[in-house]
Parts: structure tokens; C-alpha cells; sequence
């Protein structure tokens, strides 16, 4: 759903501080400037390698921990072809985890160490699913606003310098789009029914407005920039361009069915900006770092998964099998 | 809003014996949660990975698509049908180990770099009207 490149400050410091061997350096900035992408066993900066990692392991976290709140509402669809569309896209979205995961070992890490890291608190994942989908208006939500935020972020990542990672992520924005349409399908039904249904449609949007204004992580001001990660194609928009781009794609979907955002200033200015309230930046990383409404219960529900299937894969590993790095 | 230091902060979520129990999941409901040991049991063991091959039509090409993670071949052979056979058509998909393939080191790349430069492999190098032409010119040939 989802890959942060929000650096930390000690990232950032250390990204311009790390020595390379500048000719193998320069070949590798030639390589990207000219368009061309890096496959896993080429020579790459330590930090090129480590902010993928970082990146494309938080992408996969959430997409697993993504199915939960969706999760939640197969068995209480409002009907049968809801609920045959609610199945496929959470198990797309368990799918794309497995594409991401793979996309992060070709790396060096593998994909046991990442889920322990999410168990542990050591990695993180995108801020959204730690909010409750207290009704069925909320799937309508997040397969329609929360999923086309994704894919704004997904399509512009898909341009970047990593093989593997542009390879995983044109699969994933490709099953993306129905995601979206059907989100849209069911928003507008919510919204053209009865006004008990426009009434939890405009609820669950009240709720989601101010997560989806996190999703793309702080104003441009606020956090720490790296010009190499830019230039090395890993962040290939700001946060702010990302987040104006949605904006303008989603704010007139929800208008123009009479429906509205619990912000009176938003509004789009002259010069094609998105102008909105202050989101409250401080929620943000409260969420991000733990202290969300659904961290505990999401990250329990995950430890579950992994405790009570342990016995399952280890009675599956063959000690003489030799784990080698994916190729690709 | 109180806030907590990031260390308090795992501590209250990854090591609390605090069991969610108000989750608006009925399924997790379900779940004993409290049974959980606490803490990461590290198994240090990873099942090994499988490259997949996709064929989506018969008399086309076999591509490889990406990895799974399995124990066998027939694992991953499941594997791989959920996540590369769920959209489109597929005739067929293969799995070989990892460790099985075998490939050039990317810095050997420039091995087949002066590869397009032989130009005496292109259909398009022979050209040969203009001598037929002058040929027929000078020998007064008309067909």
C-alpha cells in the first residue's frame, strides 16, 4: 500500500556523511541519471541498499497489516458479491506483501528478520491501519480514498532505480486499479442510497480525512530532506507534491457526490495548490511510533499469526536446505 | 495527551500483557490471545525461495515472474498459483530453486556489449538491389 521515504535525522546525517568509492559511485549515478535500473547483484552504495530495505520492507508490513482492518468486514459483507470483492482484495493485499517481501530479500534481509522487526517495534508501517473500519462505510472508504492515496504513492515508486522494487510494484498497482474502482463502486452506492448510508458514508469520511492527510508523511518543511535519495531515484516526488496530487484527483470525486471533508479550508488556489487545516502533525508520529487507536491489536493479531503457525513451518524447514537470496 | 518515550512506548504495546479484547473483529474476538508467549522465539531457519515462471497462453514464452517461499516444489508450486495465477490467463507455471540457476556475475555485462554492433547478423546488412540494378545496366538485361 504503501513506501515511506521519510528519512530519520540520524538517516539523513549519516546519508551525507557515508564515504563510497567515488568511481564505482560514479558509475552507478551515471547508470540511474540515464534511466537505467539497478539489478541485486550490482555494486551499490551501503545506504542506497539500507533505504530500500527500509522502505520497501515498511511497504510490505503494510500490506499485510493493511488486510486487517478490511479483513474485518468479510464476514459481515453486505452481500455476496461484496463480499467475493472484499476476499480478492484482501488477499491481493496479502499477495502484494509476498511480492514486497521478495523485492526487499533480493536486498540481503531476509523475509523472517522483517517480520520479526515488525513484531519487535524495529519497523514500521504506514500510519492508516492503525485506525478502526468501525462500519462498512469504512471499506467503502479505504477501498477508495485510503487505496488511491496508495497509488499515487505506488505509481510515482514504480519509476524508481530499483529493479526488483519497480518490477513487484507495476504488478501491484496493475490489481490496485480494481481495488479502486470497486472502493468507488461502493462509495457510490453508500452515497446514492438510503440516508442512513449517507449518513455512515459521511462518518467514515469525517474519520479518514485526517489519516489520509498523514498517509503522505510530514509537509515538505518539516522533514528531514536528502537530495541523494532524489537524485539515486529511491523518492522520486516530495511529500507535499504526492499529497497535492491526490487532492486533486479524489477531493472532486467525494464532492461531487454531495458529500463533504470535516475541513473548511480546504480548498484548491489558483496555482493548482491544495490548500487544508493543519492535520495535527503530532498524531502522526504518535501513531507512526506505537501509540495509535489499533497498533496494540494489530501487531497482537500479527504475533498470533506467527505463534500459533510456527509449529506448522518448522515442521516444514529442511535443516539441509541452503536459503540462498532471491534473484529477482 | 500524554506522551510516552519511544522505549515505553514498545513496552506497552509489544510486552504488556494488555490482550485486546475490545476489537471490533468478531474473528479476533475468537482468538485466545492471552495463550501467546511473549517475546520472538528467533528460528534463525528460513524456507528457501523458488523462482517462478509464468506461461499465459499456450505456444508462448515461459517468464519468469518472481519468487515464493516453500518447502517443496509442490508448496510452491501452490504458492505461486496464488500469486502470480490470480489475475489474467495462465496455461502453466514452473518453479526451480534459487539455488539451482545459475548466471553470469552482473559485472560480466560487458560481454555482450559488442553484441548489437554485429551488424553482419542483421537481415538488414546484405543489401544487394543497387549492384543487381548496375549489373543489369551494364549488360543490357530487361526482365
Amino acid at each position: 500500500m504503501y513506501g515511506s521515504t521519510n528519512l530519520s535525522e540520524e538517516d539523513a546525517k549519516r546519508m551525507n556523511t557515508t564515504v563510497e568509492d567515488p568511481e564505482k559511485l560514479e558509475a552507478f549515478e551515471t547508470r540511474i541519471a540515464q534511466g537505467e535500473k539497478i539489478e541485486p547483484g550490482d555494486w551499490m552504495p551501503v545506504e542506497y541498499r539500507k533505504q530500500l530495505i527500509r522502505m520497501i520492507e515498511q511497504h510490505a508490513h503494510s500490506e499485510i497489516v493493511g488486510a486487517l482492518p478490511e479483513g474485518t468486514w468479510i464476514t459481515r459483507a453486505p452481500n455476496f458479491r461484496r463480499k467475493l470483492a472484499l476476499i480478492a482484495k484482501v488477499q491481493d493485499e496479502i499477495g502484494h506483501g509476498q511480492l514486497l517481501y521478495s523485492a526487499a530479500e533480493t536486498l540481503g534481509k531476509t523475509r523472517e528478520q522483517m517480520l520479526d522487526d515488525l513484531l519487535n517495534g524495529k519497523s514500521k508501517y504506514s500510519n492508516v491501519f492503525n485506525y478502526p473500519a468501525k462500519t462498512w462505510a469504512d471499506v467503502a472508504v479505504i477501498g477508495f480514498l485510503v487505496d488511491g492515496a496508495a497509488i499515487v504513492n505506488q505509481v510515482i515508486n514504480s519509476k524508481g532505480s530499483y529493479g526488483p522494487y519497480c518490477r513487484a510494484l507495476e504488478r501491484i498497482c496493475y490489481e490496485e486499479s480494481f481495488h479502486l474502482k470497486q472502493g468507488h463502486d461502493n462509495v457510490v452506492y453508500l452515497a446514492t442510497g438510503s440516508k442512513k448510508q449517507r449518513d455512515i458514508l459521511q462518518d467514515a469520511i469525517n474519520r479518514w480525512y485526517r489519516p489520509l492527510l498523514h498517509f503522505f508523511g510530514p509537509p515538505d518543511k518539516m522533514s528531514a530532506h536528502s537530495e541523494k535519495l532524489m537524485k539515486w531515484k529511491v523518492k522520486l516526488a516530495s511529500n507535499d507534491d504526492m499529497r497535492n496530487q491526490f487532492l486533486d484527483q479524489y477531493v472532486p470525486k467525494i464532492w461531487e457526490l454531495g458529500l463533504t471533508f470535516p475541513d473548511p479550508n480546504l480548498k484548491k488556489n489558483d496555482d493548482g495548490v491544495w490548500e487544508f487545516s493543519d492535520p495535527d502533525w503530532s498524531e502522526f508520529k504518535r501513531v507512526i511510533n506505537g501509540d495509535g487507536p489499533c497498533n496494540a491489536e494489530r501487531i497482537e493479531v500479527r504475533r498470533y499469526a506467527e505463534e500459533a503457525g510456527r509449529w506448522v513451518r518448522n515442521a516444514l524447514i529442511k535443516k539441509e536446505e541452503k536459503y540462498v537470496m532471491p534473484l529477482a | 495527551m500524554v506522551s510516552l518515550s519511544n522505549h515505553e512506548l514498545k513496552k506497552k504495546i509489544f510486552m504488556s500483557d494488555k490482550v485486546v479484547t475490545n476489537s471490533l473483529d468478531p474473528r479476533i474476538k475468537r482468538l485466545d490471545l492471552k495463550k501467546m508467549d511473549e517475546g520472538i522465539e528467533q528460528t534463525n531457519s528460513h524456507l528457501i525461495t523458488w523462482e517462478v515462471f509464468h506461461q499465459d497462453k499456450r505456444g508462448k514464452q515461459v517468464v519468469h515472474v518472481g519468487v515464493v517461499h516453500a518447502s517443496t516444489p509442490e508448496m510452491a508450486l501452490v504458492m505461486a498459483k496464488e500469486v502470480f495465477g490470480r489475475r489474467g490467463k495462465t496455461t502453466n507455471l514452473w518453479v526451480t530453486k534459487t539455488s539451482d540457476v545459475y548466471t553470469f556475475s552482473p559485472d560480466d555485462e560487458e560481454i555482450f556489449e559488442t553484441t548489437p554492433e554485429k551488424l553482419f547478423r542483421d537481415p538488414a546488412y546484405y543489401k544487394v538491389r543497387d549492384r543487381i540494378e548496375k549489373f543489369q545496366k551494364e549488360n543490357n538485361i530487361t526482365t
